[in-house]
């Protein structure tokens, strides 16, 4: 092939690389040029592409009227339920795999909990938690989020230690380790990247989830998606505002699977990291 | 450091009798193989020894105490697995130290120890590389080297050189006979291949459906076999076995081809019949070199493998392999002239297989 071919050839490829990267890209952008536009600008047409200065009155805003705190309640919730989820899915998947604990089919019945549509729950938890007093509490929600994702957690990581070898974990039994020693010593090194990677996801769902947040919470606990929606108004709708607390929320998961990419990228490209 | 005992060893799976009723004393320092087929429940016995398997009835015990009863950790067994089995997040030194630190060795002890094995395995070049830099030969010594650090009663080895290939099996297998020598301590190996177990073993244990067929010293295994299954399982290539029927009153074998040949060979207890399979090693087959001979074969194949020759013909449908010096002029369908060494042929009944 010659160079010219091959520079078009290259010179194509970026070019739609861009073009993808764009179309992903661009309403992120949008996103944060509105959190720092000036209501004008915001409402402009044609449109303002570019902000003409640097405004964090919005922010300021937030922070000042702490409205900014529903970003903590979201990591605080999101965090602890993803950690309680990632501990025990873990353990009662490994007891799955190994024990075959439930038979055959308790895998299956644990996934199928989560093809419920949340909607048909969401009443009798408002319900159960109204009676047990736990609404707008960091336990009531971190309770629901765990138990709304260990299902997920539970059939990734049951995935992931199938594909572990059995005889590293007999040879670890051998060598002088308990059961328990075995599974954080060798079952979690062993399937660490498909670990992190459910782990991101699980975190994902919860600080994302809306439904449960809107009805399970009223002012203490109430988290970022809920606190954005309180800026639509019938009267009027706080662009900047909107726009400075979705930042809020997009930059911790910016952050989260920045760091984590590559257990992402290893955990379900592979599989899981094989001996 | 103690000896080792099974006493009337069952294991179920399920509906599946795997090892039946087995009964083995292992004294201290002796290197014992388990051999036998697929399936033959060698591994279970071995698994079930290290506390992997939990046995359905029976004891097993080590210096006189039971174990059956403790986790595997409490055994003090150490086991190298088939697969090697080495954490591939986890440096080859750190591979090695795996074992003492469980058993909370202290920093100094376990340098101490994993230069101590990394020397004698000869892989003190690669403490710091990770199982995945290395070729087949040197994970399973750093598998071995694993095994060795700890002070255990006893070695377990499952099938250790399968993965290997023929020519490095060869190496490791003088590697772990000497090793064994060194260490002085119990070693029990898993083997499928009758050269392994013929090469390494003080004593043989012969298992074929969980049920031990003959124990003892590989030549007495070779030499006497109890029945058709452990002389034609033991030898490469393996027995021949002849129908034969003893004629003339017994001074008299007669072939399936019809060809008969002077009985010189010692049967302490006759078949009514006088028929009997008769096993004759390859190697129980010379080319007969004066005028005598005691029976005719017409080569079908020869294999020459350089010091050995092997000629195959066949007796009226059975077929037969004799191993032939190399310097021997034989070619494909010629006839040649064979003597047999009567003396060290085996004779087995009809029916049950067993060796008269």
């Amino acid at each position: 092939m010659n160079r010219g071919a091959k520079g078009w050839r290259l010179a194509a490829r970026l070019a739609c690389a861009v073009a993808v990267a764009a179309m992903f890209l661009f309403p992120i952008y949008w996103l944060a040029a509105i959190s720092i536009k000036t209501p004008e600008e915001i409402f402009a047409y044609p449109p303002v592409w570019i902000p003409s200065g640097f405004r964090l009155d919005g922010y300021a805003t937030l922070f000042r009227d702490g409205d900014a705190w529903a970003v903590w309640n979201s990591l605080v919730t999101a965090g602890v339920s993803t950690v309680l989820a990632m501990v025990i899915g873990f353990i009662a998947a490994y007891s799955i795999v190994r024990f075959r604990t439930g038979g055959d089919h308790l895998a299956i019945w644990i996934i199928s909990q989560r093809m419920i549509p949340p909607i048909c729950v969401a009443f009798p938890i408002f319900l159960l938690f109204v009676s047990l007093r736990i609404v707008d509490t960091y336990t009531g929600l971190i309770m629901l989020y765990t138990a709304f994702n260990l299902p997920y957690v539970i059939w990734m990581m049951r995935g992931f230690i199938q594909e572990i070898p059995l005889e590293l974990e007999q040879s670890a039994l051998v060598d002088g380790l308990s059961r328990w020693a075995v599974l954080w010593k060798v079952v979690l090194p062993m399937s660490r990247a498909g670990f992190f990677a459910t782990a991101v996801f699980t975190f994902i769902f919860a600080w994302n989830d809306f439904l449960f947040a809107l009805i399970l919470t009223r002012s203490d606990v109430i988290t970022y998606p809920v606190q954005v929606t309180g800026y639509f108004g019938s009267q009027s709708t706080f662009w900047s505002k909107i726009g400075a607390m979705s930042m809020l929320g997009v930059l911790p998961m910016i952050f989260v699977v920045g760091t984590m990419q590559r257990f992402i990228v290893r955990g379900f490209s592979m599989g899981a990291v094989k001996g | 450091m103690p000896n080792l005992q099974l006493r009337n060893v069952d294991k179920f799976y399920g509906g599946v009798h795997a090892v039946k009723d087995v009964s083995l004393e292992v004294p201290e320092g002796e290197f014992i193989v388990l051999v036998g087929p697929s399936g033959c429940g060698k591994s279970t016995l071995l698994r079930s020894i290290a506390g992997l398997e939990e046995i359905s009835s029976g004891d097993i015990a080590l210096g006189g105490r039971s174990i059956v009863d403790l986790p595997p950790r409490d055994r003090n067994i150490a086991m190298v697995f088939q697969s090697y089995a080495l954490y591939p997040y986890l440096t080859v030194y750190e591979n090695i130290a795996f074992g003492l630190r469980a058993r909370k060795f202290s920093d100094g002890d376990i340098e101490r120890q994993v230069k101590w094995a990394s020397e004698m395995l000869a892989i003190g070049d690669y403490l710091q590389r990770y199982p995945r830099e290395l070729s087949g030969g040197q994970r399973q010594r750093v598998a071995i080297g694993r095994a060795i650090v700890r002070e255990a009663d006893l070695f377990l080895l499952d099938e250790p050189l399968s993965n290997l290939d023929a020519k490095l099996r060869d190496g490791m297998r003088e590697e772990i006979k000497r090793l064994h020598k060194q260490l002085k301590k119990t070693f029990i190996y898993v083997t499928h291949d009758q050269i392994e177990a013929m090469t390494l073993a003080e004593r043989i244990v012969l298992l074929r459906d969980g049920i031990v067929e003959q124990q003892g010293a590989p030549l007495e295994l070779f030499e006497r076999p109890k029945n058709l299954f452990v002389a034609g399982f033991l030898g490469s290539p393996s027995m021949n076995f002849i129908e034969v029927e003893l004629e003339e009153g017994g001074a008299a074998l007669r072939l399936p081809d019809g060809q008969s040949l002077a009985w010189t060979g010692s049967l302490t207890l006759a078949p009514e019949n006088g028929e009997f399979i008769w096993g004759v090693r390859p190697e129980h087959f010379s080319v007969a070199s004066g005028e005598s001979s005691d029976l005719e074969a017409l080569i079908e194949v020869v294999q020459p493998t350089g010091s050995r020759t092997f000629g195959s013909f066949s007796l009226a449908g059975t077929h037969v392999v004799a191993e032939l010096d190399a310097r021997t002029e034989v070619a494909a369908d010629r006839k040649i002239a064979l003597n047999v060494d009567m003396e060290r042929t085996a004779c087995f009944d009809k029916l049950t297989g067993e060796a008269f």
